[in-house]
């Protein structure tokens, strides 16, 4: 089993220092082909493992080596497979082995591609640390190194200029990627300081260790400790008001949007949390959990009110996978981790399905997002269009498939837990979701064609392509069937991540799935007869609504990106302009410049003693001992 | 009677001689002069010192110095005299090369 966990661990890593060594050189598929092939092989030994757990219980531990050894303080480089873990590689690994053979065909014409699987492998590499780690220290180094991995796919086409952001709310690549880099650095502080509390109290960074002390820790320090590894989750996992980096990290390549900003990293703030499960049930920190619940309920319905209005399809996708992350959360604080777990996946599994689609799009219309420019695509993209209606479906919330039975299951903890009015929200969202995942489906496939008018060619995907999603498509529909046998599965854990429904739920289960069916079909409905009909029906732009005031708010995000830069940016800049030309240039320049100056002028005074004259230097010499004389002279009086 | 502070005064003034002749002196040859009558105004001294504490380490010392003294002036004549060949002149005026 050790074996195995290396092979998972290390063969993405292998896949991306291959793919380095052609980094600056050109093109070559069997680079693309190596790195996939490398991270099918780490998702085979990550299933094996999850069936070895299945069938016996045994939860691999390994350590690998000392990493750290100073005084008391050692920190090993160890690793555990245990159902969170498991749960995390395999989705990982099965997702990033279809991206990965997706950006083949995606990549195909870009010139950097060696560059671009080295990172994408990098990325892997770093989310399996970040996962398997049995320590919170291993922890923060994948969580950095999925950062960095971000931050360079994020940039990848840093060549890209700026743009005003009336013109491109993400401005570039490059902008957007550094915006990304320093919201996450401005929580990982958070998450670091959350990480001393628990060592500095407890003398450990092991997990079980550390739970294991949790109920001798004040009040006050549990409280501390959840709220700053709360910080760390919610910037990681673009919570309000650390979420305007996510839609914007939409200016990386569309595998990229897949792989890291839907279906893994940005999952990484709620496998924290569910990760620290023991801290966040704790009695102490009840107003910690309810406020990760509250936040993530509210940035579910935030998120999704923001995709109502928006044109460009792969915002629309990031805002409805900010808003799925609320729901996680919501699920998380409530208590119900495993639920919170189950829906990362099964979300996952839909969201990249519907990303890579969305790439499909993007890839047959010359990188044109607008939703305005498509309408009718499907009789030209018809594998592309049933992926992304079956993904759709799935995200809406619809039975059978994968996305109602966990986000059911999440909505039905929160009536559980009497928080009627979270309950509300979610019911309320999990419409709206449904609104506009299929306002973009008919706007995009259905409808009346208006690509041909603006001189549009569009082409379905390679075929191998198509090939590569099927898993993803299979695994939408089917992951919420298995939501009982999961249960019993990640039940073995412990006490701490099990929850479940009163009776009193339970009688009422049948009704409140009905109800929030009949919100989704409602939604549905709504966007298809505003949306798909042809003919006289059909739908036309409304300008003057695009003037309302609510659209507009809706259409600029709140207004939060403005506030960020008017409040927080310029003032910042406006500091560092003075800090720079007063501080840095005046007073630590102008120290360091005057001590320069006062030497150089010295020598420049003093260098006409050199005259070269035998006779100078002895009536210097003279001069220098009749000097030493007298101040040995007065010393000597002196002492 | 002539005590010990005599020969210190001795000393005393030969050395300053010999210091204002390495001072003032623009010939090569007459430095080496000066610094030998420097050399042996310090022997004076040493030899004067060790007689008033009857401690022979000082005359000893002398003798140290005079050794010295006559090998460096062998040395230095050597050189002079390349000096002399090279520049034609031994005036330390002249010989200034080394301007900084």
């Amino acid at each position: 089993m050790e074996n195995l966990v290396y092979v998972a661990l290390f063969a993405p890593f292998v896949g991306s220092l291959f793919a380095a060594l052609f980094g600056m050189s050109e093109r070559r598929i069997f680079v693309g082909i190596v790195a996939s092939i490398l991270i099918g092989i780490a998702f085979l030994a990550s299933a094996t493992l999850a069936y070895n757990l299945l069938m016996t219980g045994d939860v691999v531990q390994i350590r690998m080596m000392d990493w750290i050894s100073a005084g008391d303080f050692n920190v090993s480089f160890g690793f555990v497979v245990d159902q969170i873990s498991v749960t995390m590689m395999t989705v990982v690994s099965l997702v990033s082995t279809v991206v990965h053979i997706y950006a083949i065909g995606y990549m195909d014409h870009d010139k950097s591609f060696n560059r671009f699987f080295s990172y994408l492998s990098a990325f892997v590499f770093s989310m399996m640390v970040l996962v398997m780690s049995d320590n919170f220290l291993g922890l923060f180094i994948g969580w950095e190194g999925v950062g960095v991995c971000s931050w360079l796919l994020v940039g990848f086409w840093y060549h890209k200029p700026d743009q005003a952001r009336e013109d491109n709310p993400s401005i570039s690549p490059s902008w957007a990627a550094n915006e990304a880099f320093i919201m996450n650095r401005i929580a990982d502080l958070g998450m670091l300081v959350g990480i001393f509390i628990l060592y500095w109290n407890t003398g450990s960074l092991q997990y079980d260790e550390v739970f294991a002390q949790l109920p001798y820790l004040s009040d006050a320090v549990l409280k501390g400790a959840a709220i700053a590894l709360f910080i760390g989750a919610m910037g990681k996992s673009a919570q309000f008001p650390l979420h305007t980096w996510l839609t914007d990290a939409m200016e990386g390549p569309t595998p990229v949007s897949a792989l890291i900003h839907a279906a893994t990293m940005v999952t990484a703030g709620v496998f924290l949390v569910i990760r620290a499960n023991p801290l966040y049930s704790m009695e102490a920190v009840e107003g910690v959990s309810f406020f990760i619940a509250s936040l993530g309920t509210f940035v579910a319905f935030y998120a999704a009110s923001m995709a109502l209005v928006e044109r460009d399809l792969k915002r629309i996708i990031a805002y409805s996978t900010l808003s799925q992350l609320g729901y996680m959360f919501a699920a998380a604080g409530l208590g119900a981790y495993w639920i919170a777990l189950f829906h990362l996946a099964a979300h996952a599994f839909f969201k990249a399905l519907l990303f890579l689609g969305g790439g499909n799009v993007m890839h047959a219309m010359h990188d044109e997002l607008d939703l305005f420019k498509m309408g009718n695509l499907r009789k030209e993209m018809r594998g592309t269009w049933i992926y992304m209606t079956l993904a759709s479906v799935a995200l809406a919330g619809l039975p059978p498939l994968a996305g109602f039975w966990s986000k059911d299951a999440i909505i039905e903890t929160a009536f559980n837990e009497h928080t009627y009015f979270l309950w509300g929200m979610l019911v309320l969202t999990a419409g709206m979701t449904a609104f506009y995942s299929f306002r973009q489906i008919f706007l995009s496939f259905h409808g009346e064609d208006r690509y041909t008018a603006l001189g549009f060619h569009p082409h379905e995907m390679y075929k191998f392509v198509l090939v590569a999603m099927s898993p993803l498509a299979v695994l939408a529909v089917i992951t919420g069937w298995f939501m009982g046998s999961y249960k019993a599965f990640i039940y073995k854990i412990g006490e701490s991540v099990q929850y479940e429904m009163s009776a009193h739920t339970h009688h009422l289960a049948n009704y409140l799935g009905l109800i929030v069916i009949f919100f989704a079909v409602t939604g549905i409905v709504i966007a298809y007869l505003k949306y798909a009909r042809t003919g006289e029906k059909a739908w036309k732009r409304d300008e003057e609504k695009e003037q309302g005031f609510f659209y507009k708010l809706l259409k600029n995000q709140y207004y939060v990106p403005k506030f960020y830069e008017e409040f927080i940016t310029k003032p910042y800049m406006m500091l560092s302009e003075i800090f720079w030309t007063k501080v840095d240039l005046k007073i630590v320049d102008g120290t360091v410049d005057s001590i320069a100056k006062f030497f150089y002028g010295a020598g420049d005074k003093t260098r006409s003693m050199q005259t070269g004259n035998l006779s100078n230097y002895l009536n210097w010499m003279a001069v220098g001992a009749v000097l030493l004389l007298t101040i040995a002279a007065v010393s000597a009086m002196i002492g | 009677m002539i005590g010990l502070s005599h020969y210190l005064v001795i000393s005393a003034i030969l050395f300053s001689i010999g210091l204002v002749g390495v001072l003032r002196r623009r010939n090569l040859l007459m430095l080496f002069f000066a610094t030998e009558v420097m050399l042996n105004a310090v022997n004076i001294a040493f030899a004067a010192i060790s007689h008033y504490y009857n401690d022979l380490t000082g005359q000893m010392f002398a003798f140290f110095i005079i050794a010295v003294a006559a090998s460096e002036v062998a040395v230095g004549l050597g050189i002079l005299i390349v000096l002399y060949k090279k520049h034609g002149s031994l005036d330390l005026d002249d010989l200034a090369s080394m301007r900084g």
